[in-house]
């Protein structure tokens, strides 16, 4: 197959490239556990940040990502605590959950736009942390959910590890499947001129909620590995802080590519953890990095080549 | 029950004040400040340093307050979102910038000032007390009156500034429209720059203000800049009138919940209200449509 679209090559070189070495690094370097829990961390946020973008290419900028990831582990956390269910079943099932309150919620705030849908969406990652902190005893609260069981036997971090890969391949495949589709250009029609859109016969509402229960539903799936990967979950596991850094993810990686979520979250991640030697100056070292980056890059990492070629993509 | 309007009216009147910094910096560059509740934490500093520490009197400090957030907004406006809105290919980018400084400010007022929580001594000591307290009274500290006193005088001073001085005029017209202020000769890089000062001017007063009734620390930001949110997607963003009686709603609807709820309930209530009221006024009350 030809790909002819410059972008969507080098999208697809990125996007295998990073898959490709994610999967031979353990195996290279015997997989220290340190930078085992690095990627998997990175793979975790990047599948979050994947159903960011994709709202992105509805013209949307949802700060609500980590309400459903919230969603999301804490229906891991109680199906597998109060109701003994298998990690298995509780993945999907947070995927489900997550996905149908984002179709509900979706269905009646999507009809807001530009900032009032950004500064709404800000309100609702609050509101679903606070509902999740009164929850009672079915949510216990501010003392969360601790212990969970581990899906996998042994001592061994590379089952896990690799599950997070394999996680990340779906987020991925899912993002790429739909940017890259009928779909994919509807959504673009749509983020241009949501009403010339409407005026070619696009039913609008429907291709909108379609993308955010998408997005909501990879929020719910990411949201159940870190259950598993933390073993726990707490209504502050999921802030509006955490919303905003899947949103910046998606922007310092790039919104014209479907692999700028993993980009950003990957980068940004890696970042953050080498500059941990300059401890208590580390967070301040790498707010001014990332202004920095907005300022020189305002395209995103993965247009870097064309900032070099001074062309505008 | 008047116990808790008073409070709410207290607290409103300051909330009026922050949502009207945020809503004038949306008004004339279309960009929200996600950095506003930053602003308003470093105004808390700055008078607990200035006043708790060093001893100025209170009303040296609070206007220094003022000043130093109004140099921090033009710098950030000059450096940051100008050559920003300059360059950038997508409307979105301006929102980034703004809240990488949120994060910046954030981050460095944690490595400046740490996490403890600060107070200052009061102002003003002692209390008006209207009627028997034990049954039904009003207790009114004089510091909370002098705080909402100084931000209703703040508020006022603000409008008749913006309604009859000619840099107030150069503010409304080119938040009306940039191109046809350009075209009369409205200096619409300075006017922007004038009006970002003075949004996150407000923010620091209203940060010098609290801080005497509430203290304050580095994490208190992103807080309150989601309530300023609130205010102003209640009234309608970038409407003057809108701000106010947004933060004043807001004000009385935190007092009244807190007096009947348990903690944090009445914040969810608050945010699930909010939802369902711009599902019905997506453009709140006074707001105009987006886009």
């Amino acid at each position: 197959m030809m790909i002819t679209n410059p972008l969507k090559k080098r999208d697809l070189v990125v996007a295998l490239g990073v898959l490709a070495v994610m999967l031979v690094l353990p195996l290279l370097t015997g997989g220290s556990r340190y930078l085992l829990s690095v990627l998997m961390n990175c793979a975790g946020l990047s599948l979050i940040a994947f159903g960011v973008w994709l709202t992105f290419t509805i013209g949307r900028i949802n700060i609500c990502q980590a309400g459903f990831a919230l969603i999301g582990s804490y229906t891991t956390a109680i199906a597998m605590s109060r109701y003994g269910l298998s990690f298995w079943i509780a993945l999907p099932l947070s995927a489900v959950v997550a996905a149908l309150v984002g179709g509900v919620i979706g269905s009646f705030i999507l009809k807001l736009r530009g900032i009032y849908f950004s500064m709404l969406t800000i309100c609702v990652t609050e509101a679903i942390r606070l509902a999740f902190l009164n929850g009672g005893d079915f949510t216990r609260g501010s003392k969360g959910i601790t212990g969970l069981a581990q899906p996998f036997e042994g001592d061994s971090a590379l089952p896990m590890y690799y599950l997070a890969v394999a996680l990340l391949a779906i987020g991925l495949g899912v993002t790429w499947r739909m940017h890259y589709s009928r779909v994919g250009r509807i959504f673009r029609a749509m983020r241009l001129n949501e009403d010339l859109a409407e005026s070619f016969g696009t039913n609008v509402w429907r291709y909108r909620v379609l993308a955010f229960v998408v997005s909501c539903g990879l929020g719910g799936l990411g949201g159940s590995y870190f259950a598993v990967f933390t073993q726990s979950v707490y209504p502050q596991s999921f802030t509006v802080e955490h919303s905003i850094y899947y949103m910046l993810f998606c922007f310092l990686g790039g919104l014209e590519y479907a692999s700028g979520a993993m980009v950003g979250a990957f980068v940004l991640t890696i970042l953050f953890e080498l500059l941990s030697q300059f401890q208590q100056y580390q967070t301040l070292i790498y707010g001014v990095l990332m202004i920095a980056v907005i300022l020189l890059l305002p395209n995103g990492l993965m247009a870097i080549r064309n900032a070099a070629k001074g062309e505008r993509s | 029950m008047l116990q808790v309007l008073i409070n709410g009216l207290v607290l409103g009147c300051v909330y009026a004040l922050v949502a009207l910094g945020l809503t004038m910096v949306f008004s004339i560059m279309r960009v929200v400040n996600f950095a506003h509740g930053q602003m308003y934490m470093l105004g808390g500093f700055v008078v607990y340093y200035l006043y708790g520490e060093f001893h100025w009197p209170f009303f040296v400090a609070l206007p220094a307050a003022a000043l130093a957030l109004a140099l921090v907004g033009a710098a950030f406006n000059r450096f940051f979102f100008q050559p920003v809105l300059a360059n950038a290919t997508r409307e979105e980018n301006s929102m980034l910038m703004a809240v990488g400084t949120a994060l910046l400010l954030e981050n460095l007022a944690l490595t400046a000032f740490g996490e403890k929580q600060r107070g200052v001594p009061d102002v003003v000591d002692g209390t008006f007390i209207v009627g028997d307290v034990a049954d039904g009274g009003v207790i009114l500290t004089y510091a909370n009156a002098m705080v909402a006193t100084i931000a209703v005088l703040t508020i006022l001073a603000l409008l008749a500034f913006v309604q009859y001085t000619r840099p107030g005029r150069a503010l409304r017209a080119v938040a009306q429209d940039r191109e046809a202020a350009r075209l009369q000769g409205v200096d619409v890089k300075a006017t922007t720059t004038l009006g970002f000062a003075i949004g996150a001017a407000l923010a620091g007063l209203a940060g010098g203000l609290l801080v005497t009734v509430y203290g304050v620390n580095a994490g208190v930001g992103s807080n309150l800049s989601t309530k300023a949110f609130i205010m102003i997607m209640i009234g309608g963003a970038g409407v003057t009138s809108g701000a106010i009686v947004g933060g004043l709603l807001l004000g009385f609807a935190e007092a009244i919940g807190y007096d009947m709820l348990p903690g944090s309930v009445t914040y969810l209530m608050i945010f699930v209200a909010m939802i369902v009221f711009l599902v019905f006024r997506p453009n709140g009350l006074f707001g105009k449509p987006w886009g």
